[in-house]
C-alpha cells in the first residue's frame, strides 16, 4: 500500500513532463491527487486498533507509517487534493492572461505548464516519502528532494523577484539540510558501539545505549538543519521571500505541507532523545527557539506591507507554537499536533484566498487593497473567516491547540513562558486583525464607479470553504479516530500515554 | 599503510587554503574537483584491503565529483559569460586568515569531541576545516557560481567527516544522498542561467529586492 502511495505520484509526475496536451495533463494532476487521497484514506481505515506502541516489526526496513507519519501524510494528501482542484482553475486563468507585475509594471512569462505540473507531482512523491520513511538517511534524502523539486515551482512566474526568492530558498535550505546530514552522521557515531545504524526502530529500541554527548551534538545539527527548512527563527530568512513570490497554491503547499515535513524530521530526533533520557535537553532547545520564532513573527507582522509576506510570518508564528508545544511536553504535545493539523488547513485556505485577492487587485501591497467586501464579496468573507480561524478565536480548531499548550505551561509552573506566549499571541492577533479588517472594509481612493464585482471561479472557492469548515469542525468536535491517532502520536513523542 | 591517507589529508587542508586565496573562477572549480577526488580516494587508502563494493562506490564518487560537477560548473560559467575572477567581498589576506583561524578552531574542536578514535590522524579537523571553508566561500564571494562551489566544498567536508566517524550508511542511503547532491548542483546550474539572463549578471549581493528591512527612501512600499 505504501509502495503504491509512493509510486503513484512519482510515475504521474514523470508522465506529466511527456504529455503535451494541457487538458489531459490537468486531468492527470486531478486524478493522481484523488487517487493519492483515496489510498491515504484506505491507510487510515486499515490502521491497526487504537495503537499505543505498535510493534516495530510492523514496518518495513525503509518505509512504513506510524501514527505520527500518518497524521502528516493525511494532512499532506488532503492539502494536495485541494491544491490540485485549485491548480486546474489557476492554470486555466494563467493561460488566458499571462502575467503582469502590477507593483512594478513589468511583463513576465510563466514556466512551461508541463514542468510545473510534473514538479508538483514529484514534490508530492517526495513529501509522501518523508512521512513514510523509517530510516533517517532516507528521511534526509527525501527532505532535500522536496527542496529541489519545489524550487522550480516558486519560479513559475519568471521574473526577477521570484528568481531571487528561488535562489535564496535553494541555497539556504540546501546548506541548512547539509547540516542535518552532519546530524545524521553524529547519530550514526552515537550508536556505533551498539551497531544501531540509522534505522528509526533500531535507534528507538536501543536509545538508552546511545552515546549521550554525541547524541546531543546530533540533535543540535538535526535541529538547525531541519529547523531551517521548517522556518524557525532565526533560520527563517528564506521563508517570507519564497512564500510571497510563489503562486498561491504553491505557497499553500509550502506552508501547509512542506513545513510539517521538516517538523517531522525534528520530531524524529526528539523521539530518539526522549528514548535516551534527554527529553529535557531537546525540550529546552525547542522551547527557546519556539518563543524566538513567536517574537520574530510578532515584530514583523506589525509593520508588514505585503499580505502574502504577512501570511508567511504567520506560518513562522505557528511553527514557533508547534516547537513550543513539543518542547513543553505533557499534554502540550497533543496541542502542538492539533495545531499542526489546524494550521495546515487554515493557512492553505488563506493562501488560496490571497491568490483570489491577487487576481482581483493585481497587487500584493496591503495599502492598495481596500474595500474587498464590495469588490469580491465571497473572497472578503473567506478572508475574514480565515483571520478568525488562524488566530485561534474559538471555536477554531487552532484555539484548542493553543489552549492546550497554554494549559501545560501553567500546570508545569512555567509562568514566564506562558506570559511571553500570551503577550506575543496578543500582539500577533492585533497586528493581523488590523491589516485584515483594513483590507476588507473601506473604500479605495480612485475606485471606478462602474467597477464589476470580481467573479471567483467556483473551483477556487470550494477547496477554501472545505478546509475552513474542517478547521471549524476540529474546534467543535475531534473525531474519535483522529483523537486516537493524535494520542498515539503523542505517545510516540513522549514515551508515556 | 596510512601514510598515504595522512598525506591526502594534508593535501585536502592545503586545497582549502588554496580555495580561500585563489582569485580565478576556473582554478577554484578545479580545486574543488581535485578535493572531491581526494576525498573519494580516502576510504580506499585508509581501509587497507579493498573490497568490491567500496571500490565501485569510490569510483562513482570520483566520477561525480571529479568529472560531472566540474563539467556542469564550467558549462554554467561559459553560458553566463561570467568574468574570470571570483569577486570576493573581503580581501584575500582576510580570507586566508579566516581559513587558518577555522583550521585552528577545528583542531581544537576535533580534540574535544568525544569521537571514536580514528586510525588516520587529523581527519576530523580536516573535515571540519573543509566545511568552514565552504561556508567562507558561500558568504564572502559575490557570484552565484562560487556559492554553488561553496556548497560542493561543504559536501566534500561532510563526506570526509562521515569517513572519520566510521559511519557506514546503507548503499541505498548513500546513493540517495549523492543523487540529491547531483540534482542540487543541476538545479542550481539552471537557476544560474536564469539569473544571468534576468539580471545580466550573477552577483548575488545585488539581489536584495525582497526584504522586510525597508529604507526610508522606499516610500512606494
Amino acid at each position: 500500500m505504501v509502495t503504491a502511495l509512493l509510486t503513484l505520484p512519482l510515475v504521474a509526475g514523470l508522465a506529466a513532463f511527456i504529455i503535451s496536451d494541457d487538458v489531459r495533463r490537468r486531468r492527470l494532476l486531478l486524478w493522481t491527487a484523488a487517487g493519492h487521497s483515496v489510498l491515504t484514506a484506505a491507510l487510515f481505515l486499515q490502521r491497526p486498533g487504537a495503537g499505543c506502541g505498535t510493534s516495530a516489526a510492523a514496518y518495513g526496513e525503509w518505509f512504513g507509517l506510524d501514527e505520527l507519519g500518518l497524521i502528516f501524510l493525511g494532512v499532506t494528501s488532503a492539502l494536495f487534493f485541494g491544491a490540485a482542484i485549485y491548480a486546474v482553475c489557476y492554470l486555466e486563468l494563467e493561460k488566458r492572461d499571462p502575467g503582469e507585475e502590477a507593483d512594478e509594471g513589468f511583463i513576465f512569462n510563466n514556466a512551461p505548464e508541463a514542468v510545473f505540473t510534473g514538479c508538483l507531482l514529484l514534490f508530492l512523491a517526495a513529501m509522501t516519502a518523508v512521512t513514510a520513511s523509517r530510516n533517517l538517511g532516507i528521511l534526509w534524502a527525501a527532505i532535500e528532494a522536496t527542496t529541489l523539486l519545489s524550487a522550480p515551482l516558486i519560479y513559475f512566474h519568471r521574473h526577477k523577484r521570484s528568481l531571487e526568492a528561488t535562489w535564496k530558498y535553494l541555497l539556504i535550505c540546501s546548506v541548512g539540510i547539509a547540516l542535518a546530514l552532519m546530524g545524521n552522521l553524529f547519530l550514526g557515531a552515537a550508536g556505533l558501539k551498539s551497531d544501531l545504524g540509522l534505522n528509526l526502530d533500531a535507534l528507538l529500541g536501543g536509545a538508552a545505549l546511545l552515546d549521550k554527548p554525541l547524541l546531543k551534538a546530533a540533535f543540535l545539527f538535526l535541529f538547525v538543519g531541519y529547523g531551517t527548512k521548517m522556518g524557525l527563527a532565526p533560520f527563517h530568512t528564506w521563508l517570507p521571500d519564497a512564500h510571497s513570490e510563489a503562486p498561491a497554491l504553491v505557497s499553500a503547499l509550502l506552508s501547509g505541507a512542506l513545513l510539517n515535513c521538516a517538523f517531522l524530521g525534528i520530531l524524529r530526533a526528539v523521539q530518539i532523545c526522549g528514548g535516551a533520557g534527554l527529553a529535557d535537553f531537546s525540550g529546552g532547545i525547542l522551547l527557546l527557539f519556539g518563543l524566538l520564532s513567536l517574537a520574530t513573527a510578532g515584530l514583523f507582522i506589525l509593520g508588514q506591507r505585503d499580505y502574502k509576506r504577512l501570511l508567511a510570518y504567520s506560518s513562522i508564528e505557528h511553527m514557533g507554537i508547534m516547537a513550543l508545544g513539543t518542547g513543553l511536553g505533557g499534554g502540550a504535545v497533543y496541542g502542538a499536533l492539533l495545531n499542526a493539523v489546524g494550521h495546515s488547513l487554515a493557512k492553505a485556505g488563506l493562501f488560496f484566498t490571497s491568490g483570489l485577492i491577487l487576481a482581483a487587485y493585481k497587487t500584493k501591497r496591503i495599502t492598495e487593497v481596500k474595500g474587498l467586501l464590495g469588490r469580491a464579496p465571497k473572497t472578503a468573507a473567506l478572508w475574514l473567516a480565515g483571520l478568525f480561524l488562524i488566530t485561534g478565536t474559538p471555536p477554531s480548531g487552532i484555539f484548542l491547540g493553543k489552549f492546550l499548550i497554554l494549559k501545560e505551561a501553567i500546570v508545569s509552573g512555567r509562568y514566564l513562558v506562558a506570559a511571553v506566549y500570551l503577550v506575543f499571541l496578543g500582539i500577533i492577533f492585533s497586528g493581523l486583525a488590523r491589516i485584515f479588517i483594513n483590507m476588507t472594509f473601506g473604500n479605495r481612493e480612485n475606485q471606478a464607479t462602474d467597477e464589476k464585482v470580481f467573479a471567483e471561479p467556483r473551483g477556487m472557492v470550494w477547496p477554501i470553504c472545505i478546509f475552513f469548515a474542517c478547521v471549524l469542525g476540529l474546534g467543535l468536535y475531534v473525531p474519535v479516530w483522529l483523537d486516537a491517532l493524535l494520542n498515539g502520536a503523542q505517545f510516540l513523542i513522549r514515551g508515556v500515554p | 599503510m596510512n601514510t598515504f591517507a595522512e598525506l591526502t589529508i594534508v593535501f585536502i587542508i592545503l586545497l582549502n587554503l588554496a580555495l580561500a586565496v585563489s582569485g580565478s573562477l576556473s582554478v577554484c572549480i578545479r580545486l574543488a574537483a581535485v578535493q572531491g577526488v581526494a576525498a573519494g580516494l580516502l576510504p580506499l587508502l585508509a581501509a587497507g584491503g579493498v573490497r568490491g563494493r567500496a571500490m565501485a562506490f569510490a569510483g562513482f564518487i570520483i566520477l561525480l565529483k571529479g568529472v560531472v560537477f566540474p563539467w556542469l560548473m564550467f558549462r554554467a560559467r561559459e553560458k553566463t559569460g561570467a568574468r574570470r575572477d571570483v569577486d570576493p567581498l573581503i580581501g584575500y589576506p582576510a580570507s586566508i586568515m579566516l581559513c587558518l583561524g577555522a583550521f585552528a578552531a577545528s583542531s581544537w574542536l576535533g580534540s574535544r569531541l568525544p569521537l571514536p578514535h580514528s586510525s588516520v590522524a587529523y581527519i576530523v579537523p580536516a573535515s571540519l576545516a573543509t566545511i568552514f571553508t565552504g561556508f567562507l566561500l558561500i558568504t564572502t564571494r559575490a557570484k552565484a557560481i562560487t556559492q554553488v562551489l561553496g556548497y560542493l566544498v561543504i559536501e566534500n567536508g561532510i563526506y570526509i567527516f562521515g569517513l572519520a566517524l566510521f559511519v557506514e550508511q546503507p548503499l541505498m542511503v548513500e546513493l540517495a544522498i549523492l543523487l540529491d547532491v547531483f540534482v542540487a548542483v543541476f538545479v542550481m546550474g539552471i537557476a544560474i542561467f536564469h539569473i544571468s539572463r534576468e539580471f545580466d549578471h550573477i552577483d548575488t549581493d545585488q539581489m536584495a529586492e525582497l526584504t522586510d528591512w525597508h529604507r526610508p527612501e522606499d516610500a512606494k512600499w
